[in-house]
């Protein structure tokens, strides 16, 4: 049992939290020709649509009710009407995701209701589904929004009953906020390797991994799951839920579908993974194919070779909790120890951790804690590059936002290959910083001395 | 903020469009709005002040993905990097706890990093739960002795425009005139010259071009007392009364700060832009202008001379690569027209300009630089910006970050001005760094081959 210290500070310093309205609608972009909107005032959604142009470098889609100071005190269900409208007419797109803030919420905005008002005010605009998400920023995190908004998508396009007509090679998988587009792909190709076809929800690859169209620019999404698809999530033999902040989630679409599931905290480190093969190879009554099983022994090829400069590591990880827990299994799986591990927010996944206890802080929390005990190496996002810097201690970025780097947002993780290539950064990051024995000169030395001793130098 | 307040700060009399419709209140339209807020606004316009903290009072959603995300830089601290927030939970917005956490966090971010002063920034949801943070800053500051200022730019009063004014407002009521400035260092006297205190007003030092014009005011004797704001630090901009001079920079927002200080303190002002030779030059000549030295001006002249031939020739070998080329230069405001200066004097051709931000004396200034006939876009949707791009056969870009994206997914050459970029354009050497990055961008082997369809693709066709 993993002790969960909370913060006593009245403030956060360097937050390592994101708001939940951004991880609701993180959750929509990975939905085909949707639209999120924010119903908060305009800065919310502007400052979220810039946050994930610069972790995507992509055009993010993402609309505001624009509420203002009259309207806020006032009312502000006709901007939701107003704009829910706008949006048809303008962007027709199959999806809106409507996501509540902090400002929604603490005026009190009945989200449902309005919703249906729109209804009856715009009937020509019944075809586009509307997914109301409350995600207020008091509470949660990024990761937390985004699980609220997998529910409510679940709530809105899975039909109530279950069906009787199945797709045996189908399966479903609810991914986690924490899996990269380069991780859903390789999660495809996993299940597919089985000669299986899966429903990924939401499919944040399809749309943010970042690719050109024939059309050039497109206001929507760029992919992403389908309204058909999720309405067909009941004919899957098999859901896989990938995250525990997608319990809820999931426990809702086995209500709805009946379809079993299969939890995975995450997918890094070979026992998360040999979890998921086996229960792949089980689902589909297929043996693990050979390039998986090469995959995997490549992986211990790795874990051998990085054990050296891995084992007994000092590591401080900063994230969302899902991706923390994940961060934490392969740090105990390489031996590494964990001098700590800050979570942005309270979550489901925090409380087995192999390790004593998880705080609930901020960066300033982990630069703290990173220069106490002496870590060799942190973990955390892109705004962990100062705190690196002031520490003299390498970065591994994971998480959001990664706006300093580029193809932040492709690179892979999860699965025997991306659990390799996470092994191979961390060992090349401590390698370049590794501490060698300072020089020590006799008191007897005669030779030249330091200062006349020429370099190499290229002439 | 009261809607009076408001208005009375939307209603600026040295701006020649007043008469005209307040951007402010232009109502945002649900559903198809973009660009930031008030709060943004306020905070982007403080935040160079280097050595304050800079603390949001919200919940998370106001600083959780917007923190240290501005290009502006600073010479020393890194204090403003830092970012700060009380992070107001569930249960403070409905126990009421805000205003006693707001005391605790500026407490704790005193206590931690010993701001020169710190900057309270009012969002949403305090302001509409209706936390006293005015008197709780007062109170925090007679209790530590340190300035403690409120700035009451809660998102929904209105757009950044609104909030730049609210921040130049509260600095002017609050932080100027607070601390006489220090007699000019030993070491930076020199004989004949005689040193004139000024003020650049609107100036970020975004990806630091402001040092690409400081070494000049050095050189001609001319001390900034504050540059409000870029690498400020809050002991200068209390001093910001004593200057002989000030320059309002790419800037009509904060315009009723240098009135003011021409009003109260009888400062003189001119408006510039130190984007393009011919704007920086005429920048450096405005300020001798106002300060009336002959001498000055004799140096000046000759500085001028100096740096205009030296980037003529940086220049030349880019010039013929950029000479024709047609831009289509998407941006707010002042810098519609400052950068179109810049460009014409490379000898591109600007294609048409955003106006969205623009105020009528910005038009202006653009028909007079652009001709009649010069196509003004004020739609900032943009798909609608992409139709313009190509019914004007412009061959790139220059337009802000929100921009980005759309173009580059159009295979479209694009160059970024926002202020979050890392390049700096501004000066004599930001002119060649504007031109090698517009170069860089035309002339990329890139474009040819993301538009060419693939080659089964062809063998079909």
């Amino acid at each position: 049992m993993t002790e969960i210290i909370l913060s006593n500070k009245a403030l956060a310093v360097n937050p390592l939290k994101i708001s939940q309205p951004v991880g609701a609608s993180l959750a929509f972009l990975g939905l085909a020709r949707t639209m999120p909107l924010e119903h908060g005032a305009r800065g919310c959604a502007s400052f979220n649509k810039l946050f994930f142009m610069r972790h995507f470098a992509e055009p993010i889609a993402l609309q505001t009710t624009a509420m203002d100071q009259v309207t806020t005190v006032i009312g502000a269900d006709d901007n939701v009407v107003e704009a829910l409208a706008t949006i048809c007419e303008i962007n027709a797109p199959e999806v809106i995701g409507l996501i509540t803030t902090g400002l929604s919420e603490t005026q009190g905005a009945d989200i449902p209701r309005t919703i249906r008002a729109f209804r009856d005010a715009y009937p020509s605009c019944d075809s586009v589904a509307v997914v109301p998400v409350n995600a207020t920023d008091a509470q949660g995190c990024l990761e937390s929004g985004f699980a609220l908004a997998v529910e409510a998508i679940v709530a809105s396009l899975v039909p109530p009953t279950p069906t009787t007509v199945k797709r045996p090679n189908q399966v479903n998988v609810l991914a986690g906020s924490m899996l990269t587009p380069g991780d859903i792909e390789a999660i495809r190709d996993w299940i597919e390797a089985f000669g299986l076809t899966a429903v990924i929800l939401p499919d944040v690859a399809d749309s943010l991994d970042g690719h050109m169209i024939d059309e050039g620019f497109s206001t929507l999404t760029y992919g992403g799951t389908t309204v058909e698809a999720i309405q067909a999530m009941g004919e899957s033999v098999a859901t896989l839920v990938i995250g525990r902040s997608l319990d809820r989630a999931a426990l809702l679409l086995r209500a709805r579908t009946g379809v079993p599931d299969h939890h995975f905290p995450g997918l890094i480190g070979l026992a998360a993974c040999d979890a998921f093969t086996l229960a792949l190879s089980k689902i589909s009554g297929r043996p693990v194919p050979p390039r998986i099983e090469r995959r995997r022994s490549q992986l211990q090829d790795a874990m051998v070779d990085c054990h050296f400069p891995l084992a007994g590591s000092r590591i401080a990880l900063a994230a969302d909790p899902d991706l923390l827990g994940g961060l934490v299994h392969l740090s105990a799986e390489m031996g590494m120890e964990v001098i700590t591990a800050i979570a942005s927010a309270k979550g489901r996944g925090l409380n087995d951790l192999p390790i004593g206890c998880v705080r609930i802080g901020d960066l300033e929390d982990l630069e703290r804690a990173a220069r106490d005990f002496n870590a060799d190496l942190i973990v955390t996002n892109s705004h962990g590059a100062p705190v690196a810097a002031r520490l003299g201690v390498p970065l591994l970025r994971a998480g959001f936002p990664l706006y300093d780097v580029h193809g932040g947002h492709a690179q892979t993780w999860v699965g025997y290959g991306g659990t390799r290539q996470t092994l191979f950064h961390l060992a090349n990051l401590l390698a370049a910083h590794h501490r060698e024995i300072a020089p020590h000169r006799s008191v007897f030395w005669q030779g030249t001395t330091r200062e006349q001793e020429t370099g190499v130098r290229l002439c | 903020m009261k809607a009076d307040d408001i208005q009375a700060l939307l209603n600026e009399p040295a701006c020649t469009h007043n008469a005209k419709s307040k951007s402010g209140c232009a109502r945002p339209r649900p559903g198809a709005t973009q660009g930031g807020c008030c709060f943004d606004g306020a905070r982007n316009a403080l935040l160079p002040i280097a050595d304050a903290a800079h603390l949001v009072h919200g919940p998370i959603g106001c600083a959780g993905s917007s923190w240290d995300n501005r290009g502006t830089r600073s010479s020393g601290t890194d204090l403003y990097r830092i970012g700060m927030t009380t992070d107001l939970s569930e249960m403070d917005v409905i126990m009421g706890h805000g205003e006693r956490r707001l005391f605790r966090a500026i407490r704790q971010a005193i206590e931690t990093y010993s701001p020169a002063a710190v900057f309270v920034y009012a969002t949403c949801v305090p302001a509409l739960h209706g936390d006293d943070y005015a008197a709780v800053s007062k109170e925090a500051s007679e209790r530590f002795g340190i300035p403690v200022i409120p700035v009451d730019a809660a998102g929904f009063y209105g757009n950044k425009n609104l909030g730049n004014r609210i921040a130049g407002d509260v600095v002017y009521k609050h932080v100027i005139g607070t601390r006489e400035p220090d007699p000019v260092p030993v070491a930076a006297r020199r004989p004949g010259i005689t040193p004139h205190d000024i003020n650049l007003i609107g100036e970020w030092n975004v990806g630091g071009e402001f040092w690409s014009i400081s070494p000049l005011l050095d050189e001609l004797g001319l001390r900034v007392l504050c540059c409000f704001t870029g690498d400020s630090r809050f002991r200068e901009v209390q001093t910001m009364h004593r200057a002989e001079a000030n320059m309002v920079v790419c800037s009509k927002a904060m315009l009723h700060v240098a009135r003011k200080l021409n009003e109260d303190w009888t400062i003189p002002y001119f408006e510039g832009s130190f984007y393009g030779i011919r704007d920086t030059s005429d920048a450096l000549r405005g300020f001798a202008a106002l300060l009336n030295d002959p001498d000055l001006t004799a140096r000046t002249e000759a500085v001028i001379a100096r740096e205009e031939a030296r980037v003529k020739l940086a220049l030349a070998p880019l010039r013929s690569r950029l000479a024709g080329k047609r831009a289509l230069v998407f941006t707010g405001g002042y810098k519609s027209w400052s950068i179109v200066s810049a460009m014409q004097d490379l000898g591109m051709v600007i294609v048409a300009t955003g106006t969205e931000k623009s105020t009528e004396e910005d038009k202006a200034r653009i028909r007079a630089l652009m001709g009649d006939d010069a196509e003004m876009i004020a739609d900032n949707d943009q798909l609608a910006l992409i139709d313009s791009f190509h019914r004007c056969r412009a061959d790139i870009l220059v337009a802000g970050d929100r921009y980005i994206y759309p173009t580059l997914k159009s295979r479209l050459p694009f160059l970024d001005i926002d202020h979050v970029r890392r390049i700096g354009y501004a000066g004599y050497e930001g002119m060649i760094e504007l031109a090698r990055n517009l170069d860089r961008s035309l002339a990329s082997p890139v474009w040819a081959q993301v538009r060419a369809p693939a080659p089964w693709a062809a063998d079909a066709a």
